[in-house]
């Protein structure tokens, strides 16, 4: 992975690289490296609400996090909402792709047909699915009602809300994980499942016992980026429907992170939640470098 | 590593033994279609409800039993909507920040994974572990700050502000460098004993040979682009500035006396979608190839 390893330089200049890398080098300093060193400086201040100096608190911000039953239900309502997009779409994924693998005529139309909602936004998703969702005209709570007297209303049950924008996210994200297992799917050789096929293993006994061991590299790497993705690109479906309701039960970090900041204008407590949120993000990004690792010693 | 060999033995001995076999009727093949189409379906159902929904007028969207089936409104519906949520304006902003977020992307990209294969210079491992460090830094982490910087460069509510900040790209750059690094290394040297200068060689022969890795790139990071959500809504915050993706959620009232307008706001979401949906459906080979491939 390193620069370094690598040699075939071949162009001699003292100063062109310089000019080369340099757009790529300011946005990353000034809009990256800056604001992130600026968060963590920011995490240990106070600010006045009405002006006035920064007031240094040391891990003040902190421990007021970590003190208040909000934030972890925030913290707790994050993991739910990343394990739940990652367990509906990884599993989906694997199973769809699994039998869009089978040596059928037609898979690049039924690929096309598989992957396209890739392509809505999250929150344009979510109003979708608020809309199916909706307790008094949706086609969801109407349908259930022939089924059960329980009131499937996602404005007055927590739970009803969080499985809502579970769904719309992991609906937009499916095809991302049909793309990569039918990429893993293709690099299986033919051979091992004619084996199978000749041993008399069935599809079902097939898809368990070759096609899951087989791909639990892509499967692993698929939950760490399905878990980063519904963790930091999630913000758009909690703002454009539920807003973190109803009672902060789809109050995420991320959404937290900014309602702290440019609603509650606490701009401490927010760059502390900027820094947990870093925290994550490097672990996450650890763990998918461990992958890649694993794979390139294969 | 022995798995495969001993597989490819059994097949040629299964070869040598097997009777030839009459063809069997194909039940699993038939039920493998029906479960991929009822898969097609049900992925397919939002989209079509949205569809549904935007040609009906609101007695038709209130009424119960919900109407499953296209009505005659469409026009209507997104005449009114196009009027009400300033669509045009929206959807001007959204491509302009999707192409130039995409174009900027791939545009420095390949600038910074040329300086880094083809030169030799101090501090070239701290540009690429800088460049990788943005991997680990998502908007919301540097949030406040960076909205801050955003600020006092005078960049709110500009385009300038919606897209230069996202334009650094750890995994085109590495996309590039990873191309790059399978060029063999006689090419740039035989065009140097030529008496072509590095530019020259970024130019007439690397990018025509990067056009593949250009268009996967591009489709992948257009949708980006496009579906962000966070950004355009901290950065601007008048209408005229606003991308169709932040737009529309002002077309769900939130007081309780207004009537929601389903119709128009599934009107607004199908205009808001058709455009990042169709480029994959155009593009689908190098959408796939962009995803894939950019991720490594």
């Amino acid at each position: 992975m390193a620069a370094g390893a690598v040699r075939r330089t071949v162009f001699r200049n003292r100063w062109l690289p310089y000019v080369l890398v340099l757009p790529q080098m300011a946005v990353t300093v000034v809009f990256f490296c800056w604001p992130a060193g600026k968060s963590f400086y920011l995490s240990l201040f106070k600010s006045p609400p009405f002006g006035g100096r920064d007031i240094f608190v040391g891990l003040e911000n902190f421990r007021q996090l970590l003190t208040t039953p909000e934030y972890y239900d925030s913290v707790i309502n994050s993991f739910v909402f990343a394990g739940g997009v990652t367990a509906i779409s990884v599993i989906l994924g694997l199973v769809v792709a699994a039998l869009a693998n089978q040596k059928i005529r037609g898979l690049s139309v039924y690929r096309t047909a598989l992957l396209w909602p890739y392509g809505v936004a999250p929150a344009v998703s979510g109003i979708i699915f608020l809309f199916i969702f909706h307790p008094a005209y949706g086609v969801l709570p109407y349908a259930l009602s022939f089924v059960t007297t329980y009131e499937f209303n996602w404005l007055l049950k927590g739970w009803i809300a969080m499985t809502l924008v579970i769904v719309a996210t992991a609906w937009t994200h499916l095809g991302y994980n049909i793309a990569f297992y039918l990429a893993g799917l293709q690099a299986i050789p033919g051979s091992v499942m004619e084996a199978a096929d000749v041993d008399g293993a069935g599809l079902i006994r097939r898809f368990t016992s070759i096609v899951v061991p087989l791909l639990s590299p892509v499967t692993f790497y698929l939950v760490v980026v399905n878990m980063v993705f519904a963790f930091f690109s999630s913000f758009g479906v909690i703002h454009a429907v539920t807003q973190g309701g109803p009672g902060g039960a789809t109050d995420i970090m991320v959404y937290k992170t900014w309602k702290d900041g440019f609603v509650g204008l606490n701009l401490g407590s927010s760059a502390a939640q900027s820094v947990i949120l870093m925290a994550v993000v490097i672990g996450l990004t650890m763990l998918q470098f461990k992958f890649v690792e694993k794979r390139v010693t294969y | 590593m022995s798995s495969p060999a001993i597989a490819t033995a059994r097949v040629a001995v299964a070869e040598v033994t097997a009777q030839p076999r009459r063809r069997p009727f194909p039940w699993s093949t038939i039920v493998v279609h029906g479960l991929l189409i009822l898969a097609i379906a049900v992925i397919a159902f939002p989209l079509y409800y949205a569809f549904v929904i935007s040609t009906q007028d609101i007695q038709e969207v209130i009424q119960k039993p919900p109407l499953l089936l296209p009505s005659s409104h469409l026009k209507e519906n997104y005449a009114a909507a196009w009027e009400k949520a300033h669509m045009g304006r929206l959807l001007i902003n959204s491509a302009v920040m999707a192409v130039a977020i995409a174009v900027g992307k791939i545009a420095i990209s390949m600038l910074s994974a040329f300086a880094i294969v083809y030169f030799s210079f101090r501090g070239r491992q701290l540009v690429f572990w800088t460049i990788f460090l943005t991997l680990m830094l998502p908007i919301p982490v540097r949030i406040l700050p960076t909205y801050e910087v955003v600020g006092n460069l005078g960049w709110l509510n500009t385009y300038a502000g919606l897209t230069i900040p996202l334009m650094a790209s750890a995994t085109a750059t590495f996309l590039f460098r990873q191309f790059y690094l399978t060029i063999p290394n006689e090419l740039a040297e035989a065009a140097q004993l030529d008496g072509c200068g590095p530019m020259k060689f970024l130019w007439s022969f690397l990018l025509p040979l990067s056009w593949a890795n250009i268009a996967a790139l591009f489709v992948v990071l257009f949708i980006y682009g496009w579906n962000e959500y966070l950004w355009p809504m901290l950065i601007t915050n008048t209408e005229e500035m606003r991308t169709v993706v932040i737009g529309l959620e002002t077309l769900i009232p939130r007081s309780g006396t207004e009537l929601p307008t389903w119709n128009l706001i599934m009107a607004g979401a199908m205009m808001a979608l058709l455009p990042p949906v169709l480029i994959i459906l155009v593009m689908q080979r190098w959408f796939v190839k962009g995803l894939i491939e950019s991720e490594k």
